[in-house]
């Protein structure tokens, strides 16, 4: 929603106004407000899939709960640390274009990015660690413990904690002392859902910080240029709320993915 | 509504056809008229072939054996690329992208639409996600219904599901990007002294269908992302083997897709609410009414769709609630229809094509929408869930109220877009036809599917070849009365741009500003002082009288 | 336009600038946050109870960065509904799908749904 407008930058720290606003309070406004409701569609996007996971959840939690256990909670945590200050520095860039500091806005954008790659990072490092254990859905896929599990008792003891996630899936499909043969073929079947969704949600989300680290990086370098009139009040500001909201979405993902004890 | 921007020049009028006539200067153009424009000629054409579609279809079900397709497979293609044509190529940005695009602006008394760059984009995302439909058509089509039901969609379809996937995602953004557009401009655009109870009820209800783009597009595009990954992945998103339910695909899929039902048939409101007080010289009745419930459709429709899902397997206490929730429709809906009729009541009627196609919209889309109410009822719905009765309801809602409405907006603002006037005898023609042709189609479907003819079939029994063979005669008159506009639409733009401003003597301030208006709209500044739709009966009925008087003597 | 520059008025207009030390101590509060949706999960609760305190959680680290660092708190009334309406439909979409799914064992229909689904 951002108006890019002009090679002109006059170094009043105004910005130039498009011929179809009345005046510069009305464009700032249509801005905001577009990206705004930019923001409320992708609200209901991530929903689609957060209704997805609520439904499997509700319908198989001791799956999840297992599933949930492979998921390192400690990276989540560092990654969401690295995002919520990623998010403090990209307010400050925001307010460095509202008090004029243009030195600070290009030194606080680029440490958001450098925070956002160093998250997409850490996600790289957990998605090959789950690649590596047989975890991403698909053919490949292989529930810890089950028959199809070549490396049960090649790694056997260390791993003792993992390995049992077919026997609890198991115990956890018993009716009456009997084995559920739908319902223990549905708790396997949702045992990997949740890593589709995992996988699914969290790709999605990285997909958004990609797209949000180069536009930080094109901002940065448009900034440097004086290509944004003023400033670039408007635009960075519409920048950061995008940036905010990837955040905002993480902030529901970690404990919805990470957190199920 | 009384504005003080009346078309005055010193030099030559440049209008905004005649502002660049470059093909560069169309397609890299911002004004949100020639944007209009573009999505016209654009959804012509993907109407054209999703009529074509339709046409096969109908030709296929004049005899009960399968004679014209050769396999049942081809046939589901047919009825599926129709659908999947019709509705996310043509139906959804039919009236917003054309009409409104056209006209919001004009409406509230501004420049452009707040993003004209982005509404530029939205051109191209619907032409590029058009583009991926038509290569989808030419390499073989997609057989699984418009609606992409897993699992047919996602395990046993040997048919490019994923590429038709992509294309309606495309089309999705470029609507999302529409309504933002639209939303946006009505909230912060709006000329001095255009309070929200002066703004046309056009405008009102274009924010209402521009608040379901934003809020149900992503749901779909969600749910065909989930439908590509199954495919594309083999996981078992909604595959039942895996622990997937395939109604999670229903719920997520029509969560949008019944609201969108709402994103075509709301605009057809917008239009009927500006002819109808124009062509009867009334004031609309009860404009407060009429404008907060198309709101209030919006803000229902997102709470009935699962009604779809009657007979899938969902809870049966949901369905109740959706049940109920969904006969909950109506009571705005028919506030519209008794409001519309209320305005012609004493009011001085005159039968000009666009009201001819608006009285022909309220009529269908009573019918359409009663017999929504019957199969909202549980009972009633498993007796004719998936039958033609299902088809011919849907059909009286968006051919019967939807093309009509557009088909009466196109009539009613052609002297505005182009500034040429077009033969009143062929166009009153074509409606009258129009609306005799659409009920011989599709009256006998109801029929049909009550007496249990199923959709999606390509032979049936013998028995109900009669009345398949009156839907397909129906289907014929329809198409001439379709074509027809074509011709003498295009052929009026051989004439002089001798329209003027206002011929209609509409109120609404699209009418204050020349025919067609300057590349900026209006020359001046734009100060609203009054209510809409500020019309007189008795001064028409004086003006009628004297020009009888003037025949006589 | 009118109704969107009254508010902005009364708020010393669109440009609010938040101090240095506001966006800290958010910062520093998100952070306290984020430890206690981690200390909260380590807790005994029932298994609804861990889902419940964090999305409790959630929703206040939410709300701290909707308010300070995207403006809400300094922007007009539009942008305040914008934002909670659409969580409106965020809850009406879970919820109405769990409705279904949460309904669907309650009457018994000979052969369907055994256990489960």
């Amino acid at each position: 929603m951002s108006t890019p407008s002009t090679t002109l930058s006059p170094e009043t720290g105004e910005q130039l106004l498009l011929h179809h606003f009345g005046d510069l309070e009305q464009q700032h406004l249509s801005s905001s407000l577009g990206m705004w409701f930019f923001l409320a569609s992708e609200v209901m996007f991530f929903t689609g899939m957060i209704a997805a996971y609520a439904v499997y959840r509700a319908l198989s939690p001791e799956a999840f709960h297992l599933a949930s256990l492979h998921i390192d909670k400690w990276l989540g945590f560092f990654n969401t640390w690295v995002l919520l200050t990623s998010s403090w520095t990209m307010a400050l860039a925001v307010r460095c274009t509202q008090v004029g500091d243009r030195r600070g806005i290009l030194r606080y954008l680029l440490l958001t990015a450098v925070f956002g790659t160093a998250f997409l990072g850490v996600k790289a490092y957990e998605y090959g660690t789950k690649i590596e254990h047989h975890l991403f859905p698909g053919p490949h896929f292989v529930v810890p413990g089950s028959p199809r599990d070549v490396h049960a008792t090649e790694e056997g003891a260390g791993d003792a904690a993992h390995a049992s996630d077919y026997q609890k899936l198991r115990d956890a499909s018993m009716v009456d002392g009997q084995l559920d043969v739908k319902e223990f073929a549905n708790n396997l079947g949702r045992f990997q859902l949740m890593f589709v969704l995992y996988f699914f949600m969290t790709g999605i989300h990285a997909f958004h910080m990609i797209i949000g680290i180069v536009l930080i990086l094109l901002f940065a370098v448009l900034t440097k240029l004086h290509w944004f009139s003023g400033y670039g009040q408007t635009q960075i500001e519409m920048l950061g709320l995008y940036w905010h909201f990837v955040d905002v979405v993480w902030v529901f993902l970690y404990p919805l993915l990470y957190l199920i004890e | 509504m009384s504005a003080s921007a009346l078309s005055s020049h010193d030099g030559p009028p440049v209008d905004y056809l005649t502002n660049g006539t470059t093909i560069r200067s169309w397609l890299l153009t911002t004004d949100h008229k020639r944007i209009g424009i573009l999505y016209m000629v654009s959804i012509t054409f993907f109407y054209l072939i999703g009529a074509t579609f339709a046409g096969l279809i109908r030709l296929e079900l004049m005899t009960p054996k399968g004679d014209l397709f050769s396999s049942p497979d081809a046939y589901n293609t047919a009825f599926t690329m129709h659908g999947v044509v019709m509705i996310f190529f043509f139906l959804v940005p039919s009236i917003p992208a054309v009409l409104g695009n056209f006209l919001l602006p004009l409406m509230i008394g501004a420049k452009d639409l707040a993003f004209p760059k982005i509404n530029l984009l939205s051109w191209y995302l619907y032409i590029i996600g058009g583009a991926m439909g038509l290569w989808i058509m030419a390499s073989g089509g997609v057989d699984t219904g418009w609606t992409f039901y897993t699992p047919l969609s996602s395990l046993y379809s040997k048919t490019h599901v994923v590429g038709a996937a992509c294309a309606v995602f495309v089309a999705g953004f470029s609507s999302i990007l529409t309504g933002l557009n639209f939303l946006v401009t009505t909230h912060t655009m709006r000329a001095p002294g255009m309070t929200w109870y002066r703004i046309p009820l056009f405008v009102w209800s274009m924010y209402a269908t521009s608040l379901i783009q934003v809020l149900g597009t992503p749901v779909l595009a969600i749910s065909v992302v989930l439908v590509g990954l199954e495919n594309f992945f083999g996981v078992g998103v909604f595959d039942p083997r895996l622990g997937g339910d395939p109604i999670l695909f229903q719920h997520l899929f029509w969560f949008y897709s019944h609201p969108a039902v709402y994103i075509m048939v709301l605009p057809g409101f917008a239009v009927v609410s500006e002819v109808i007080p124009c062509f009867s010289r009334r004031p609309i009745f009860g404009y407060k009414f009429v404008a907060l419930s198309s709101v209030a459709i919006a803000v229902f429709g997102f709470l009935v769709w699962g009604h779809h899902l009657f007979v899938s397997g969902q809870s049966m206490y949901a369905g109740a609630v959706f049940s109920i929730l969904s006969f909950m429709v109506a009571i705005p809906s028919s506030i519209k229809v008794f409001n519309w009729t209320a305005t012609m009541y004493k009011g001085s009627i005159r039968f000009d094509a666009p009201m001819l196609y608006c009285l022909a919209f309220i009529g269908l889309f009573m019918m359409g929408g009663v017999t929504g109410l019957m199969v909202a009822s549980l009972a009633i719905d498993v007796h004719v869930h998936d039958t033609y009765f299902i088809i011919s309801h849907f059909h009286y809602i968006m051919v019967g109220g939807t093309v009509s409405a557009y088909l009466g907006g196109i009539h009613f603002w052609w002297p505005k877009m182009t500034g040429r006037t077009y033969s009143e005898f062929w166009a009153r023609l074509a409606a009258i036809l129009d609306f005799v042709g659409f009920n011989l189609t599709f009256f006998p479907q109801y029929v049909l599917g009550y007496l249990g003819m199923p959709r999606r079939y390509f032979e049936y029994r013998p028995e109900f070849q009669v009345l398949n063979v009156l839907s397909t005669a129906g289907a014929t008159v329809l198409a001439i009365g379709m074509v027809m506009p074509m011709v003498y639409l295009l052929l009026s733009l051989r004439g002089p741009k001798n329209a003027g401003p206002n011929p209609w003597g509409a109120t609404g301030l699209e009418w204050h500003t020349d025919s067609p208006p300057t590349t900026f709209n209006f020359v001046e500044p734009v100060v609203v002082t009054c209510d809409p739709y500020l019309y007189s009966p008795e001064e028409a009925e004086r003006e009628y009288e004297h020009a009888q008087h003037d025949v006589v003597a | 336009m009118t109704e969107l520059s009254r508010s902005s008025d009364a708020r010393e207009g669109p440009h609010h600038v938040v101090s240095l030390q506001t966006y800290f101590l958010v910062y520093v509060a998100l952070v306290v946050l984020l430890a206690a949706t981690v200390l909260a999960s380590e807790m005994p609760f029932s298994r609804s109870g861990h889902l419940y305190a964090a999305m409790a959680i959630s929703a206040v680290k939410t709300i701290l960065i909707a308010l300070i660092f995207m403006h809400v708190y300094y922007s007009a009334p539009l942008t305040w509904i914008t934002a909670a309406g659409t969580l409106m439909w965020v809850a009406l979409m879970i919820g109405f799908f769990l409705i279904d799914y949460g309904s669907r064992t309650w009457i018994d229909i000979l052969g369907k749904w055994p256990a489960g689904q």
